[in-house]
C-alpha cells in the first residue's frame, strides 16, 4: 500500500507543476461558461413553466462544472497510452508491483491534481463575479466534498479502464472520441441531468456516469436530502469498485495474452 | 492558379491513401466524431424538448444555424489541419523544408494532412441541416441555395483564417496555444445559436472583430426569412466577401510571421 501512495504522490506533486497550461486553460473554461450560462439564460427567459431548476441553480452549476471539468475521465492515462504501443508496457510488468494498482494509483493522482489546480482560480471569481451560489448548507458542503472524493476514485476507475482497453485495441483513439461523448452527455457536462427528458432519467441514475458530475452538484444544491445523498455515495463508490473488478479482470486477461515487440 | 490546384490533388491523394491504409480506424474514429456532434445535438434537442423555444426560435431554425456552422467547421478543419498542428512543425524544424521549396508557404502547410475523419462532423452537420429544411418545409429554390453555399464557403473561409491566425502565433510563441479553441471551437458552439440571445459585448466580438455572424446569423435570417433585421437586406449576400477579406488579413499577418521565422535548429 505504501509503494501506491508513493507513487500517487509522486506523480501528483509532478502534476502540480504545470501551472502555467492551467492558467492558461482556465481562460478557456471561463470562456465556455459564459458561453453556457448565456444560452441557459436565454432558454429560461422563453418560457414561463416552472422547471426542475431555477436558472440561478443552473449558473451555479454551469460553473461547478467549468471548475471541476478536469476530474472527467476524457481519456486513459497518457503516460500508460504511450508504453503500449512502442511494448514499453513490458518495462510495467518487471516491476515488483501490481500492474492495475500501478495504473490506479497514477489515475487517482492524473484525475485530482489538474482539477485542483484549476478549481481554485476558477471558483473564487466565479462566486465574486458570475453569479455562481454557495452551497445550500454547511452540511451539503461537506457531502460534497465527499461526493467529489466519490467522483474522483470513479473517474479513477473509468480512467484505468480505458488505459486497459488500449491493451486490447492497441490504438484506442476511436473508442476515446466516443468515450468522451457519453462522459459529457451523461455526466451532466453538457447540461443538467435533471433538465434531460424524464424517461432518460431511470438510465441516467442508474448508469455510472451521473456519479461523475451531477451527483456532487446536486447536494451542492441541495437537491438530495442528505439521507439521499449517502445512497448517491454509496453508488458512486460501488460503481466505482465494479469498474476497478472489470479492469483488474480484463488487464489480467490482457497481460496473458500480450505480445512484446522485441527491437 | 491551376498548376496549385493539381499539387493540392495530389497532397489530398496522398494524405487519403495513408489513411485509408488504417481503414477500420479510420472509420471508428469517423463514427466517433459523428456520435460527438451527435450527442450535443442530443443537448440541443433536450433543450428545446423542455423549453419549447429559444427567443422566438424553433428548434429547427436552430437547426439550420448549427448546420451551416458545423460544415463550415468542417471544411475548414479538413482543409487547414496542417495549420492546426502547426506549433510543432516549428518546433521539428519541419517548416525549413518547407521555405526551401519553390511555392508558397500557407499553401504547402494548409494542404498538409487532410483529415478524413473529420467527414464525421460534415456528415452530421449535413445531416441537421437536412432535418432544418425539411421540418420547415424551406422551398429549395435558387436563391437560398446560393445564399447557403455563399454562407458555408464564407464561414470555411473565416474558419481557415482563425486557424491561419493561431498557426501565426506559434512562430512568435512555438506553440500552439490554447486560447485559441475559445474563437474556433468557441465560434462553433457560438455560431449555432442566434447571436440575438448573447450580451452586446460578446456578440459584437463575433461580429465585428471575428466576422461569423455576417457568415451564418445574417445570412440564415434571409433563409429563414426570419422577422428580425440585421442591416440591409443585400448584407446577407455579401457573406463570401467577409470570408475572403478576413482569410485575405490572415495571410497577411502570416506573411509578417513567416519573415519572422527563426529555425529552432536540427
Amino acid at each position: 500500500m505504501r509503494a501506491y501512495l508513493a507513487i500517487f504522490g509522486a506523480r501528483f506533486r509532478a502534476l502540480l507543476q504545470y501551472r502555467a497550461a492551467a492558467m492558461a486553460g482556465l481562460v478557456t473554461q471561463v470562456f465556455w461558461g459564459f458561453v453556457r450560462v448565456m444560452i441557459f439564460t436565454a432558454f429560461y427567459a422563453s418560457t414561463d413553466a416552472p422547471q426542475p431548476m431555477t436558472l440561478a441553480e443552473v449558473i451555479t452549476y454551469i460553473w461547478l462544472t467549468q471548475a471541476l471539468l478536469r476530474l472527467l475521465p476524457w481519456q486513459p492515462d497518457t503516460d500508460v497510452e504511450q508504453l503500449i504501443p512502442d511494448g514499453n508496457v513490458a518495462y510495467e510488468l518487471m516491476r515488483p508491483l501490481d500492474v492495475y494498482g500501478l495504473w490506479f494509483a497514477r489515475a487517482v493522482a492524473l484525475r485530482s491534481a489538474p482539477m485542483l489546480l484549476r478549481c481554485l482560480p476558477m471558483l473564487l471569481p466565479a462566486y465574486l463575479w458570475f453569479g455562481m451560489g454557495l452551497p445550500a448548507s454547511p452540511a451539503a458542503a461537506v457531502v460534497f466534498l465527499v461526493s467529489v472524493l466519490g467522483a474522483i476514485v470513479l473517474s479513477a476507475a473509468i480512467t484505468t479502464l480505458l488505459s486497459v482497453s488500449m491493451l486490447v485495441t492497441i490504438s484506442g483513439r476511436g473508442i476515446h472520441v466516443l468515450s468522451i461523448s457519453v462522459i459529457n452527455l451523461m455526466s451532466g457536462a453538457i447540461v443538467p441531468l435533471s433538465l434531460l427528458p424524464d424517461w432518460s432519467q431511470p438510465v441516467l441514475t442508474l448508469l455510472p456516469f451521473r456519479g461523475l458530475l451531477d451527483t456532487p452538484f446536486r447536494i451542492y444544491l441541495g437537491h438530495l436530502p442528505l439521507d439521499a445523498a449517502a445512497g448517491a455515495i454509496a453508488h458512486q463508490f460501488l460503481w466505482a469498485l465494479g469498474l476497478m473488478l472489470l479492469g483488474r479482470m480484463l488487464l489480467q486477461r490482457a497481460l496473458r495474452h500480450v505480445v512484446v515487440q522485441g527491437g | 492558379m491551376f498548376e496549385h490546384l493539381r499539387l493540392y490533388t495530389r497532397y489530398f491523394a496522398v494524405s487519403v491513401r495513408s489513411q485509408l491504409q488504417y481503414r477500420a480506424s479510420v472509420l471508428m474514429t469517423m463514427i466517433g466524431h459523428l456520435l460527438v456532434t451527435g450527442f450535443e445535438f442530443f443537448g440541443m434537442w433536450a433543450l428545446f424538448d423542455r423549453f419549447g423555444q429559444l427567443r422566438g426560435w424553433s428548434l429547427a431554425e436552430v437547426a439550420l444555424l448549427y448546420g451551416m456552422a458545423n460544415i463550415a467547421f468542417a471544411f475548414a478543419e479538413a482543409a487547414g489541419r496542417g495549420f492546426k498542428i502547426f506549433g510543432k512543425m516549428v518546433r521539428n524544424g519541419d517548416f525549413d523544408r518547407i521555405l526551401l521549396r519553390p511555392r508558397g508557404t500557407a499553401f504547402q502547410v494548409g494542404a498538409q494532412h487532410f483529415e478524413l475523419v473529420r467527414l464525421g462532423r460534415l456528415l452530421q452537420g449535413l445531416a441537421v441541416l437536412g432535418y432544418a429544411v425539411v421540418e420547415l418545409d424551406l422551398i429549395v429554390s435558387a436563391p437560398r441555395v446560393a445564399l447557403l453555399g455563399s454562407a458555408i464557403v464564407g464561414g470555411a473561409c473565416i474558419f481557415t483564417g482563425l486557424f491561419v491566425v493561431q498557426a501565426t502565433v506559434a512562430f512568435w510563441t512555438v506553440e500552439s496555444l490554447e486560447l485559441f479553441a475559445t474563437v474556433t471551437y468557441g465560434g462553433v458552439e457560438t455560431a449555432q445559436y442566434p447571436m440575438a440571445i448573447y450580451r452586446d459585448g460578446f456578440r459584437n466580438f463575433f461580429t465585428y472583430v471575428i466576422p461569423l455572424a455576417f457568415v451564418n446569423y445574417v445570412p440564415a435570417l434571409a433563409v429563414l426569412d426570419r422577422p428580425e433585421s440585421f442591416g440591409p437586406q443585400w448584407l446577407a449576400w455579401m457573406s463570401p466577401l467577409f470570408g475572403v477579406a478576413f482569410l485575405w488579413l490572415c495571410l497577411q499577418g502570416w506573411r509578417v510571421g513567416v519573415r519572422h521565422y527563426r529555425s529552432t535548429g536540427s
